[in-house]
């Protein structure tokens, strides 16, 4: 096989090369949906909204709407009756005969200008019997509660998935691993805490953005800023009652995604309008305002944790009881709900586990896949739970962390056996940088300070078959374009697809462009950018094709030079032989192949190399128990510790200092693992100071930047240190897992420890502003 | 709906345009000249995604109106570039690593060239504080800072 790369050429895996996407995206050059001109055959559509939470629509008049002149038409959910979903097919296009939450899509209109499509929609006339609603999820879950649903039976489900028709309960996972009932007894310590965490919003700067048209044969084009394009493409299919293969998704460059803009929500409208003016562009575009409640938002939870150890220390049993506010279609968070229930245990070895994560309907607005798919709002109630069993027990909390974490070998939540995994270290480095056990003076005599930490881990949440795919083709100078169908959010995940082939192939990175943008007409499959998990799939489904190109090219070359395979490598974009030191470049082969002598003909030809990967061995599970051979394809873990000081005349909290270190199994670009590393910290860090989406009776108080504030540059610490840990998984591109989603897990928690270590006081709910603090000081007797 | 004509110089070249009462500095750049660069975040002026230099200073065009800019100087993003020369600060937030979905970039930029311009030794106080409007969801920050002092080492290298 292929001898190692001379040393003074530097391997791409493993290397802080510059993003490919970096030139554009600094010049303005970059396309993001936004930017994508439609000339002016373009009609914009504004959507009609309930201000309802929960409501019987009796009756939608249109008719002074479709009079405006400039309205091309006006559609309702008559015109929709098709149901659709990721995991749980329980929403229509627009309502039909009932809206569930304030926002909720009731009429759609498309103009030729967005002002005279705004005037519409104020000219349509709908009238609502109004109901009473579900604005909270342990309420929502029980019999008294209005039904929200009642055809929650007859809705097509994955088969993973357990609602509850009747209720409000779309999904039920439990977990019963060994026994729970008679560890208590044996527990010296206990504790026992409701955490509520609130609702929040992902926050991308770039706000939803789809243009749809439709054409007389029905084929839909749909531009869009997506982290799913073919799953796009099927969801709007069946919404639709169309074939898949009869949608194209273009999907160029999204301005962040977090989550948001994973499955399919706005889309639909835009394609649905466009259905109605068959030929013309329609585009929509959600406004900042909209963007805050009838995008995807982060679930609300209310968590119930009860926890026990023994006098060593160790951690016998935990009961966790989750009530997901997962609002008005539950379509996405049902897998949420799977998700928080089969990793409920949080990153511990505990012998007796027993869950039940409730999906419940509400009327808020739709909740859906948020950066960590449920495991922040876990941990931050558990991580604290974890710090109290400590100081009950007086142990150190590093210690009793390190005592109880997960290691390669234990049996986990879910029965699964755990693969090797670098938590202990990241742990012990995490204490290391931050100075634990160390307290500094503060800064000023009112002020106090603290040092938190938590663990985290998180696997991908998915189904169990989702599928990458990758071409890898040879351009005529040597130059190498990949193709992938995972898509670019700001994650870094072209720079990766280009550094796997170039590593895989044996090019330098300068020769390796990416296709962009992605178009589900030329791009290959993928599931959906969500996850973290391109690194991973999309990463091995390149190596794959690279791999596959590489093969065609050494047999090209050995045939021609009548060599052996063996012989053969690539390196630096040069076909070279160890045995004959013969060397080729790879343009000279690239597409018009290799002439033979004395003009007996050519051999070769455009070298295209195609890979594929597709976890195949991930179980179901027991749906009374949740137990089963293997849940997930592997688990993410790591810590994060920080600083903190607490200001007693005001109750600020200041982050002074953050530490992180995750197990990515390998950095393929280390720079911008630690990219996603600060991002996150500073994500999870702006949802514990600052951010809450608040809801009256279904009714967002907030929905702007200057109301729902997030983190800016002056809030940020200057010390933010990021610590790369690399247990190689086995079944990874160089042994990578991902971490975009996991940097901002265990925040909350370890800022909320930190505060505790501060000022003795464990504020509760999230977000840990000034006020909250200052008033839980007055509380406590601490400030006068 | 009046519309009004103005003239006005955009990344150095002259523009003759009619513009209708009520469109932004943003629409015009955007849907007059094409020049997407510029982003809408917001149309609030909270995110800062839309923000140009307007005879120096830096805006968020979509508070400006298009008749206000009669006569006036403006600068994008697609600005900062000459005759295939990145500005300093163009090339030190993708050596810092402080460009991830791009979206916040070009405010970015145009902010931190706005403050160099002013003060070519900023402190990173100065930075954060120049920065403070807009707002970034996916760097934490501190890349673009470092980029915004790099640039600024660079600068008085080379001056």
């Amino acid at each position: 096989m292929s001898k190692h790369t001379p040393p003074n050429i530097p391997h791409p895996i493993g290397d802080s090369v510059p993003r490919v996407d970096a030139q554009e995206k600094v010049t303005g050059a970059a396309i993001f949906a936004d930017d994508i001109q439609f000339g002016p055959g373009l009609l914009y559509a504004r959507i009609k909204r309930s201000p309802h939470p929960h409501a019987l629509i009796k009756r939608i008049d249109v008719s002074r709407a479709k009079a405006l002149p400039g309205v091309k038409a006006v559609v309702t959910g008559e015109d929709f009756p098709g149901l659709t979903g990721l995991y749980l097919q329980d929403r229509h296009i627009f309502c039909r005969g009932r809206a569930r939450y304030v926002g909720d899509p009731v009429a759609g209109v498309a103009a030729s200008s967005e002002a005279i499509a705004e005037q519409a929609v104020t000219l349509i006339d709908v009238e609502y019997e109004p109901l009473p609603g579900v604005f909270d999820p342990e309420f929502g879950a029980t019999p008294e509660a209005p039904l929200l649903h009642p055809d929650l039976g007859d809705y097509k489900v994955m088969n993973f998935i357990f609602p509850q028709p009747g209720s409000n309960v779309s999904n039920h996972f439990k977990i019963r691993k060994g026994n729970v009932e008679s560890a208590w007894a044996q527990c010296e310590a206990i504790v026992e805490r409701t955490y509520r965490i609130p609702h929040i919003q992902h926050v991308p700067i770039e706000t939803h953005i789809a243009t749809a048209r439709v054409e007389q044969d029905g084929k839909v084009t749909l531009w869009g800023s997506s982290q799913s394009p073919f799953a796009q493409r099927s969801l709007i299919a069946t919404a639709l009652g169309v074939s898949p293969s009869d949608v194209q998704v273009i999907a160029p460059y999204v301005g962040g995604g977090f989550g948001c803009k994973a499955g399919v929500s706005m889309e639909a409208l835009a394609v649905a309008i466009a259905t109605q003016v068959r030929g013309r562009p329609v585009k929509l575009r959600l406004t900042r305002e909209e963007e805050f409640y009838t995008a995807f938002v982060r679930q609300g939870l209310v968590a119930h944790f009860k926890m026990g150890c023994d006098k060593e220390g160790r951690l016998l049993a935990m009961q966790n009881r989750l009530y997901w506010d997962a609002g008005a279609y539950t379509e996405y968070g049902v897998n949420i709900t799977r998700a928080s229930g089969y990793s409920s245990s949080g990153p511990y070895d505990v012998p007796n586990v027993s869950t039940d994560s409730y999906c419940v309907y509400t009327n808020h607005p739709v909740g859906g896949p948020m950066r960590g798919f449920g495991m922040p709002e876990l941990h931050t109630g558990l991580e604290q739970c974890i710090d109290e069993l400590a100081e009950q027990i007086h142990m150190d909390k590093v210690a009793f962390r390190r005592l109880n974490c997960i290691q390669g070998g234990d049996t986990i939540v879910t029965g699964m056996t755990m693969h090797p995994t670098g938590l202990n270290e990241c742990l012990d480095k995490t204490a290391a940088a931050i100075g634990w056990g160390h307290k500094d003076p503060p800064s000023a005599p009112n002020k106090r300070r603290g040092k938190g930490i938590a663990l985290m881990w998180k696997a991908p949440a998915m189904p169990p078959n989702p599928g990458s795919s990758a071409k890898v083709a040879l351009n005529e100078d040597g130059t190498v374009t990949v193709s992938v169908g995972g898509q670019e959010i700001g994650q870094g995940s072209f720079t990766i697809a280009a550094q796997v082939a170039a590593g895989a192939l044996g090019v330098p990175i300068e020769n390796v462009r990416v296709a962009t943008p992605l178009d589900t007409n030329y791009s290959p499959y993928e599931w959906q950018t969500v996850a973290s998990r391109l690194t991973w799939s999309m990463g091995n489904a390149v190596a794959a094709a690279a791999r596959d190109a590489r093969q065609q090219i050494l047999e090209l070359v050995a045939k021609a030079w009548n060599e052996k395979i063996e012989d053969l490598d690539i390196v630096d974009g040069n076909v070279i032989s160890y045995k004959s030191e013969e060397t080729i470049s790879l343009n000279k082969i690239a597409i018009y192949g290799i002439a033979l002598p004395n003009d007996q003909g050519w051999i070769g030809g455009p070298v295209l190399g195609r890979g594929s990967f597709m976890p195949t061995y991930v179980t179901g599970l027991d749906p009374e128990t949740g137990q089963g051979p293997r849940a997930v394809v592997h688990y993410t873990t790591g810590a994060q510790a920080v600083e903190v000081e607490v200001d007693m005349d005001t109750g600020k909290v200041q982050i002074l200092r953050g530490v992180s270190a995750f197990d990515v199994g390998k950095a393929i670009n280390p720079n911008m693992v630690r990219g996603q590393m600060e991002g996150g910290f500073v994500q999870g860090m702006s949802t514990a100071l600052f951010e809450s989406l608040q809801l009256k009776e279904g009714v967002l108080q907030n929905p702007s930047f200057v109301d729902y504030r997030i983190a800016t540059a002056t809030d940020v610490p200057k010390d933010i240190q990021s610590i790369i840990v690399e247990v190689p998984q086995d079944d990874g591109p160089w042994g990578a897992r991902g971490i975009g989603e996991h940097s901002m897990v265990p925040t909350v928690a370890a800022i909320a420890n930190a505060i505790f270590d501060a000022i003795g006081i464990r504020v509760g709910a999230p977000p840990y502003t000034a006020e909250k603090v200052y008033l839980a000081m007055l509380d406590a007797g601490l400030v006068e | 709906m009046a519309t009004h004509r103005i003239s006005l110089t955009v990344n150095g070249s002259t523009e003759l345009l009619d513009v209708p009462s009520q469109m932004t500095l943003l629409q015009m750049l955007r849907d007059k000249l094409a020049l997407t660069g510029t982003k809408n975040g917001c149309s609030a002026g909270e995110c800062g995604a839309c923000t140009v230099l307007l005879d120096g200073e830096p805006v968020n065009s979509c508070l400006v109106l298009a008749v206000e800019c009669q006569g006036a100087s403006v600068v994008t993003v697609e600005g900062l570039a000459k005759d295939g020369v990145l500005d300093p600060i163009q090339e030190t937030i993708v050596d810092h690593g402080g460009v991830q979905c791009g979206f916040c970039t070009p405010g970015m930029l145009i902010s931190s060239r706005a403050l160099l311009d002013r003060n070519p030794d900023p402190s990173e106080d100065d930075i954060r504080e120049a920065l403070v409007g807009n707002l970034c969801r996916c760097t934490g920050y501190n890349r673009i800072v470092d980029a915004v002092q790099d640039s600024a080492r660079r600068q008085a290298g080379k001056a």
